[in-house]
Protein backbone atom coordinates (compact mmCIF):
# COMPACT_ATOMS: atom_id res chain seq x y z
CA UNK A 1 0.00 0.00 0.00
CA UNK A 2 1.22 3.67 -1.05
CA UNK A 3 1.29 6.32 1.76
CA UNK A 4 2.48 9.48 1.20
CA UNK A 5 5.09 11.42 3.35
CA UNK A 6 5.05 14.90 3.49
CA UNK A 7 8.50 16.54 3.78
CA UNK A 8 9.17 20.26 2.58
CA UNK A 9 12.50 20.65 3.02
CA UNK A 10 14.65 22.91 1.22
CA UNK A 11 16.51 20.87 -1.57
CA UNK A 12 19.75 22.35 -0.66
CA UNK A 13 19.43 22.26 3.05
CA UNK A 14 22.60 20.16 3.62
CA UNK A 15 24.60 22.60 2.04
CA UNK A 16 22.64 25.83 3.96
CA UNK A 17 23.71 23.89 6.91
CA UNK A 18 27.63 23.67 6.53
CA UNK A 19 27.15 26.87 5.11
CA UNK A 20 26.07 28.15 8.90
CA UNK A 21 28.75 26.17 9.88
CA UNK A 22 31.49 28.24 7.61
CA UNK A 23 30.31 31.34 8.67
CA UNK A 24 30.67 30.73 12.56
CA UNK A 25 34.77 29.32 11.67
CA UNK A 26 34.61 33.04 9.73
CA UNK A 27 33.29 34.68 13.04
CA UNK A 28 35.16 32.93 15.46
CA UNK A 29 38.11 34.10 13.65
CA UNK A 30 36.35 37.69 13.49
CA UNK A 31 37.36 37.47 9.31
CA UNK A 32 34.81 39.14 7.17
CA UNK A 33 34.03 37.18 3.57
CA UNK A 34 32.66 38.15 0.56
CA UNK A 35 31.43 35.71 -2.46
CA UNK A 36 31.92 37.25 -5.78
CA UNK A 37 29.78 35.74 -8.02
CA UNK A 38 29.85 37.03 -12.43
CA UNK A 39 29.42 35.31 -15.87
CA UNK A 40 32.44 33.96 -16.86
CA UNK A 41 35.03 37.18 -17.89
CA UNK A 42 33.19 39.81 -15.97
CA UNK A 43 36.17 40.80 -14.39
CA UNK A 44 35.80 38.98 -11.08
CA UNK A 45 39.67 38.25 -10.69
CA UNK A 46 40.16 42.68 -12.16
CA UNK A 47 38.43 43.26 -9.19
CA UNK A 48 40.27 41.28 -6.86
CA UNK A 49 43.36 42.68 -8.13
CA UNK A 50 42.02 46.40 -8.36
CA UNK A 51 41.29 45.97 -5.07
CA UNK A 52 43.99 43.84 -2.93
CA UNK A 53 46.68 46.68 -3.28
CA UNK A 54 43.97 49.71 -1.94
CA UNK A 55 43.83 47.44 1.04
CA UNK A 56 46.90 46.43 1.73
CA UNK A 57 47.69 48.86 4.42
CA UNK A 58 44.81 48.40 5.91
CA UNK A 59 43.76 44.31 5.73
CA UNK A 60 45.22 41.45 5.19
CA UNK A 61 43.38 39.33 2.39
CA UNK A 62 43.22 36.15 1.49
CA UNK A 63 41.85 34.65 -1.17
CA UNK A 64 39.99 31.78 -2.46
CA UNK A 65 39.32 30.94 -6.18
CA UNK A 66 37.40 28.62 -7.75
CA UNK A 67 38.18 27.76 -10.98
CA UNK A 68 36.43 24.40 -13.12
CA UNK A 69 40.73 23.43 -13.50
CA UNK A 70 43.38 25.79 -13.75
CA UNK A 71 44.80 28.05 -10.79
CA UNK A 72 45.63 31.37 -13.28
CA UNK A 73 43.19 33.34 -11.32
CA UNK A 74 44.84 32.08 -7.76
CA UNK A 75 47.63 33.62 -9.34
CA UNK A 76 47.13 36.54 -10.25
CA UNK A 77 45.41 37.11 -6.36
CA UNK A 78 48.72 35.89 -5.17
CA UNK A 79 50.75 38.25 -7.28
CA UNK A 80 48.42 41.30 -6.68
CA UNK A 81 49.08 41.07 -2.99
CA UNK A 82 47.44 38.27 -1.17
CA UNK A 83 48.65 36.53 1.46
CA UNK A 84 47.19 33.44 0.71
CA UNK A 85 45.50 32.64 -2.15
CA UNK A 86 43.79 29.45 -2.39
CA UNK A 87 43.06 27.29 -5.62
CA UNK A 88 39.25 25.26 -5.39
CA UNK A 89 39.36 23.06 -8.28
CA UNK A 90 35.65 22.16 -8.42
CA UNK A 91 36.02 19.31 -11.00
CA UNK A 92 33.87 20.18 -13.87
CA UNK A 93 31.16 21.81 -11.28
CA UNK A 94 29.47 25.06 -12.23
CA UNK A 95 29.96 26.56 -8.66
CA UNK A 96 31.46 26.87 -4.88
CA UNK A 97 29.65 25.21 -2.69
CA UNK A 98 30.01 25.10 1.33
CA UNK A 99 31.72 21.79 1.34
CA UNK A 100 34.36 23.41 -1.58
CA UNK A 101 34.61 26.55 0.82
CA UNK A 102 35.01 24.44 3.79
CA UNK A 103 37.91 22.51 2.61
CA UNK A 104 39.50 25.85 1.56
CA UNK A 105 39.12 27.25 5.35
CA UNK A 106 41.03 24.10 6.68
CA UNK A 107 44.04 26.05 4.18
CA UNK A 108 44.18 28.84 5.63
CA UNK A 109 44.77 30.32 9.18
CA UNK A 110 42.19 31.82 9.96
CA UNK A 111 43.68 33.99 12.66
CA UNK A 112 46.28 35.98 10.65
CA UNK A 113 43.58 36.75 8.34
CA UNK A 114 41.41 40.18 8.55
CA UNK A 115 39.23 39.28 5.16
CA UNK A 116 38.55 36.64 2.72
CA UNK A 117 37.54 37.39 -1.06
CA UNK A 118 35.97 34.32 -2.65
CA UNK A 119 35.97 34.29 -6.69
CA UNK A 120 33.08 32.13 -7.63
CA UNK A 121 32.90 30.43 -10.97
CA UNK A 122 31.99 32.25 -13.91
CA UNK A 123 27.78 31.55 -14.08
CA UNK A 124 24.46 33.24 -13.94
CA UNK A 125 22.81 30.22 -13.24
CA UNK A 126 23.24 28.78 -9.70
CA UNK A 127 26.04 30.16 -7.45
CA UNK A 128 23.50 32.29 -5.60
CA UNK A 129 21.54 29.06 -4.41
CA UNK A 130 24.69 27.47 -3.23
CA UNK A 131 25.02 29.72 0.00
CA UNK A 132 28.82 29.70 1.21
CA UNK A 133 28.90 31.02 4.51
CA UNK A 134 29.97 34.71 3.62
CA UNK A 135 28.60 37.39 5.11
CA UNK A 136 28.18 39.42 1.76
CA UNK A 137 27.29 38.21 -1.41
CA UNK A 138 28.28 40.57 -4.71
CA UNK A 139 27.33 40.26 -8.07
CA UNK A 140 29.47 41.75 -10.83
CA UNK A 141 28.05 42.38 -14.15
CA UNK A 142 29.89 44.21 -16.77
CA UNK A 143 28.61 46.22 -19.80
CA UNK A 144 29.40 43.91 -22.39
CA UNK A 145 27.52 40.89 -21.18
CA UNK A 146 23.88 43.88 -22.20
CA UNK A 147 21.12 45.36 -19.82
CA UNK A 148 18.63 42.22 -20.02
CA UNK A 149 20.83 40.10 -17.45
CA UNK A 150 18.28 41.10 -14.52
CA UNK A 151 15.43 39.74 -16.54
CA UNK A 152 17.21 36.28 -17.50
CA UNK A 153 18.79 35.73 -14.55
CA UNK A 154 16.38 37.11 -11.68
CA UNK A 155 17.95 34.43 -9.17
CA UNK A 156 21.02 36.36 -9.13
CA UNK A 157 19.92 39.52 -8.67
CA UNK A 158 17.68 38.94 -5.92
CA UNK A 159 19.92 37.28 -3.28
CA UNK A 160 23.08 39.59 -3.27
CA UNK A 161 23.76 42.21 -1.37
CA UNK A 162 25.46 44.30 -3.60
CA UNK A 163 26.03 44.82 -7.15
CA UNK A 164 29.44 46.06 -9.10
CA UNK A 165 28.62 47.42 -12.97
CA UNK A 166 32.44 47.07 -14.20
CA UNK A 167 33.68 48.10 -17.39
CA UNK A 168 31.74 51.40 -17.50
CA UNK A 169 34.67 52.82 -19.80
CA UNK A 170 33.25 50.73 -22.67
CA UNK A 171 29.39 52.51 -21.79
CA UNK A 172 30.44 54.88 -25.03
CA UNK A 173 31.03 51.66 -27.12
CA UNK A 174 28.03 49.82 -26.38
CA UNK A 175 24.11 49.86 -26.25
CA UNK A 176 23.56 49.62 -22.85
CA UNK A 177 20.62 50.86 -21.43
CA UNK A 178 21.28 51.98 -18.04
CA UNK A 179 17.71 52.76 -16.89
CA UNK A 180 16.32 49.43 -18.17
CA UNK A 181 19.50 47.73 -16.50
CA UNK A 182 18.54 49.14 -13.11
CA UNK A 183 14.79 49.01 -13.41
CA UNK A 184 15.49 44.99 -13.54
CA UNK A 185 17.74 45.19 -10.91
CA UNK A 186 15.14 47.23 -8.64
CA UNK A 187 12.56 45.17 -8.73
CA UNK A 188 14.42 42.17 -8.08
CA UNK A 189 16.04 43.85 -5.09
CA UNK A 190 15.26 47.51 -3.86
CA UNK A 191 17.79 49.63 -3.04
CA UNK A 192 20.92 47.31 -3.71
CA UNK A 193 24.04 49.16 -3.06
CA UNK A 194 25.47 49.54 -6.82
CA UNK A 195 29.40 50.43 -7.40
CA UNK A 196 29.73 51.48 -11.33
CA UNK A 197 33.53 50.94 -12.23
CA UNK A 198 36.36 49.66 -14.45
CA UNK A 199 38.69 47.83 -13.47
CA UNK A 200 40.85 49.22 -16.35
CA UNK A 201 40.57 52.76 -15.51
CA UNK A 202 40.07 52.60 -11.98
CA UNK A 203 37.24 55.00 -11.54
CA UNK A 204 34.61 54.27 -8.97
CA UNK A 205 37.05 52.11 -7.05
CA UNK A 206 37.47 54.06 -4.14
CA UNK A 207 33.42 53.29 -3.16
CA UNK A 208 33.90 50.27 -3.74
CA UNK A 209 36.69 49.80 -1.58
CA UNK A 210 35.09 52.37 1.00
CA UNK A 211 32.13 49.95 1.10
CA UNK A 212 34.32 47.12 2.17
CA UNK A 213 36.21 49.05 5.00
CA UNK A 214 33.23 50.11 6.23
CA UNK A 215 31.83 46.49 6.75
CA UNK A 216 34.96 45.26 8.26
CA UNK A 217 34.89 48.17 10.61
CA UNK A 218 31.35 47.11 11.13
CA UNK A 219 31.68 43.98 11.95
CA UNK A 220 34.97 44.17 14.20
CA UNK B 1 28.68 28.31 -19.51
CA UNK B 2 29.22 25.43 -18.00
CA UNK B 3 25.99 23.86 -15.70
CA UNK B 4 26.90 20.51 -13.74
CA UNK B 5 24.95 21.34 -10.91
CA UNK B 6 22.21 18.79 -11.51
CA UNK B 7 24.46 16.44 -9.95
CA UNK B 8 24.52 17.52 -6.44
CA UNK B 9 21.52 18.96 -6.67
CA UNK B 10 19.92 15.64 -7.53
CA UNK B 11 21.56 13.76 -4.25
CA UNK B 12 20.64 16.26 -2.30
CA UNK B 13 17.63 15.12 -3.15
CA UNK B 14 18.11 11.39 -2.68
CA UNK B 15 19.69 11.66 0.78
CA UNK B 16 16.61 13.78 2.31
CA UNK B 17 13.93 11.41 0.54
CA UNK B 18 15.88 8.69 2.05
CA UNK B 19 16.20 10.31 5.48
CA UNK B 20 12.12 11.03 5.60
CA UNK B 21 11.56 7.29 3.94
CA UNK B 22 13.66 5.58 6.70
CA UNK B 23 12.11 7.34 9.80
CA UNK B 24 8.90 5.94 8.10
CA UNK B 25 9.98 2.36 8.26
CA UNK B 26 9.13 2.67 4.41
CA UNK B 27 10.71 -0.42 2.12
CA UNK B 28 10.69 1.10 -1.08
CA UNK B 29 10.32 5.28 -2.19
CA UNK B 30 7.79 5.02 -5.19
CA UNK B 31 7.21 9.11 -6.37
CA UNK B 32 9.17 11.85 -5.36
CA UNK B 33 7.04 15.65 -5.58
CA UNK B 34 9.31 18.28 -5.96
CA UNK B 35 8.75 21.91 -6.08
CA UNK B 36 10.69 24.57 -7.83
CA UNK B 37 9.57 28.09 -8.86
CA UNK B 38 9.69 29.36 -11.75
CA UNK B 39 12.90 32.42 -11.03
CA UNK B 40 14.93 29.84 -9.45
CA UNK B 41 15.77 27.71 -12.89
CA UNK B 42 17.65 25.55 -11.28
CA UNK B 43 17.55 21.99 -13.01
CA UNK B 44 16.34 20.70 -15.86
CA UNK B 45 15.83 17.21 -17.74
CA UNK B 46 19.11 15.95 -16.99
CA UNK B 47 18.35 15.28 -13.41
CA UNK B 48 16.45 12.30 -13.91
CA UNK B 49 19.47 10.79 -16.03
CA UNK B 50 21.28 11.34 -12.51
CA UNK B 51 18.41 9.83 -10.81
CA UNK B 52 18.69 6.42 -12.53
CA UNK B 53 22.77 6.58 -12.14
CA UNK B 54 22.70 7.71 -8.32
CA UNK B 55 19.47 5.63 -6.47
CA UNK B 56 20.82 2.23 -8.86
CA UNK B 57 20.13 0.27 -5.51
CA UNK B 58 18.45 2.25 -2.89
CA UNK B 59 15.58 1.50 -1.92
CA UNK B 60 14.46 4.47 -4.12
CA UNK B 61 15.96 2.96 -7.43
CA UNK B 62 13.43 3.30 -10.35
CA UNK B 63 11.10 6.07 -8.10
CA UNK B 64 9.45 8.68 -10.55
CA UNK B 65 10.30 12.27 -10.42
CA UNK B 66 7.27 14.73 -10.20
CA UNK B 67 7.76 18.32 -10.67
CA UNK B 68 5.42 21.26 -9.46
CA UNK B 69 6.61 24.18 -11.28
CA UNK B 70 5.21 27.41 -9.46
CA UNK B 71 5.09 30.48 -12.09
CA UNK B 72 6.35 33.62 -10.58
CA UNK B 73 4.16 36.54 -9.02
CA UNK B 74 5.11 39.93 -8.25
CA UNK B 75 3.64 42.39 -6.00
CA UNK B 76 3.70 45.83 -6.50
CA UNK B 77 5.35 47.97 -3.68
CA UNK B 78 3.74 50.74 -4.70
CA UNK B 79 0.35 50.13 -5.36
CA UNK B 80 -0.11 46.38 -4.07
CA UNK B 81 -1.29 45.01 -7.42
CA UNK B 82 -0.39 41.12 -7.80
CA UNK B 83 1.43 40.41 -11.31
CA UNK B 84 3.23 37.67 -13.29
CA UNK B 85 6.11 39.71 -14.72
CA UNK B 86 7.03 39.92 -18.25
CA UNK B 87 10.14 38.22 -19.45
CA UNK B 88 11.52 41.02 -20.62
CA UNK B 89 10.19 44.01 -18.19
CA UNK B 90 9.42 43.75 -14.48
CA UNK B 91 8.20 47.15 -13.54
CA UNK B 92 4.20 47.22 -12.44
CA UNK B 93 1.61 47.14 -15.42
CA UNK B 94 -0.97 49.13 -12.95
CA UNK B 95 1.44 51.83 -11.89
CA UNK B 96 4.91 51.51 -13.82
CA UNK B 97 6.43 51.26 -10.66
CA UNK B 98 9.80 49.23 -9.74
CA UNK B 99 10.31 47.48 -6.65
CA UNK B 100 8.11 44.41 -5.86
CA UNK B 101 7.68 41.42 -3.03
CA UNK B 102 8.20 38.27 -4.49
CA UNK B 103 5.02 36.10 -3.76
CA UNK B 104 5.92 33.38 -5.41
CA UNK B 105 8.15 31.65 -7.83
CA UNK B 106 11.51 31.34 -5.88
CA UNK B 107 10.44 27.57 -4.35
CA UNK B 108 13.28 24.62 -4.36
CA UNK B 109 11.95 22.26 -1.94
CA UNK B 110 10.84 18.12 -2.02
CA UNK B 111 7.65 18.43 -1.06
CA UNK B 112 6.36 15.00 -0.36
CA UNK B 113 7.40 11.22 -0.94
CA UNK B 114 5.25 8.50 -1.42
CA UNK B 115 6.47 4.82 0.17
CA UNK B 116 5.51 1.52 0.10
N1 LIG C 1 37.54 47.37 -20.92
C1 LIG C 1 37.56 46.73 -19.74
N2 LIG C 1 37.98 45.44 -19.68
C2 LIG C 1 38.00 44.84 -18.48
C3 LIG C 1 37.59 45.50 -17.29
N3 LIG C 1 37.71 44.63 -16.25
C4 LIG C 1 38.16 43.48 -16.77
N4 LIG C 1 38.35 43.59 -18.12
C5 LIG C 1 38.83 42.54 -19.03
O1 LIG C 1 37.89 41.48 -19.07
C6 LIG C 1 38.55 40.23 -19.26
C7 LIG C 1 38.13 39.23 -18.19
O2 LIG C 1 38.54 39.69 -16.92
P1 LIG C 1 38.73 38.70 -15.68
O3 LIG C 1 39.01 39.56 -14.51
O4 LIG C 1 39.69 37.63 -16.01
O5 LIG C 1 37.27 38.10 -15.57
P2 LIG C 1 36.74 36.92 -14.61
O6 LIG C 1 35.33 37.28 -14.29
O7 LIG C 1 37.67 36.69 -13.50
O8 LIG C 1 36.75 35.68 -15.62
P3 LIG C 1 36.66 34.11 -15.30
O9 LIG C 1 37.33 33.88 -13.97
O10 LIG C 1 37.35 33.46 -16.43
O11 LIG C 1 35.20 33.80 -15.26
C8 LIG C 1 40.05 40.54 -19.22
O12 LIG C 1 40.52 40.62 -20.55
C9 LIG C 1 40.11 41.90 -18.54
O13 LIG C 1 41.23 42.65 -18.94
C10 LIG C 1 37.16 46.87 -17.39
O14 LIG C 1 36.78 47.54 -16.41
N5 LIG C 1 37.17 47.42 -18.64
MG1 LIG D 1 38.59 34.96 -12.86
ZN1 LIG E 1 1.99 49.29 -8.91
Amino acid sequence: MTQRIPVVERILSANDELAEENKSRLNAANVFAVNLMASPGAGKTSLIEQTLPRLAEKLRVAVVDGDIATSIDADRAAAAGAIVAVQVNTGGECHLDAVMLHQALGQIELATVDMLLVENVGNLVCPAEFRLGTHKSVLIASIPEGDDKPYKYPGMYRGVDALVINKIDLLPYINFKMDYFQRGVEALNPGLVTFPLSCSTGEGLDAWVHWILENVKRKA
Amino acid sequence: MPSMHELPVTQSILEIALKHAEKADAKRITDLHIVMGELSKLVDESIQFYWDMIAKDTIAEGANLHFRIVPAEFQCMACFEKYKPDSKEFSCPNCGAVGVKIVAGEEFSLEAIDVE
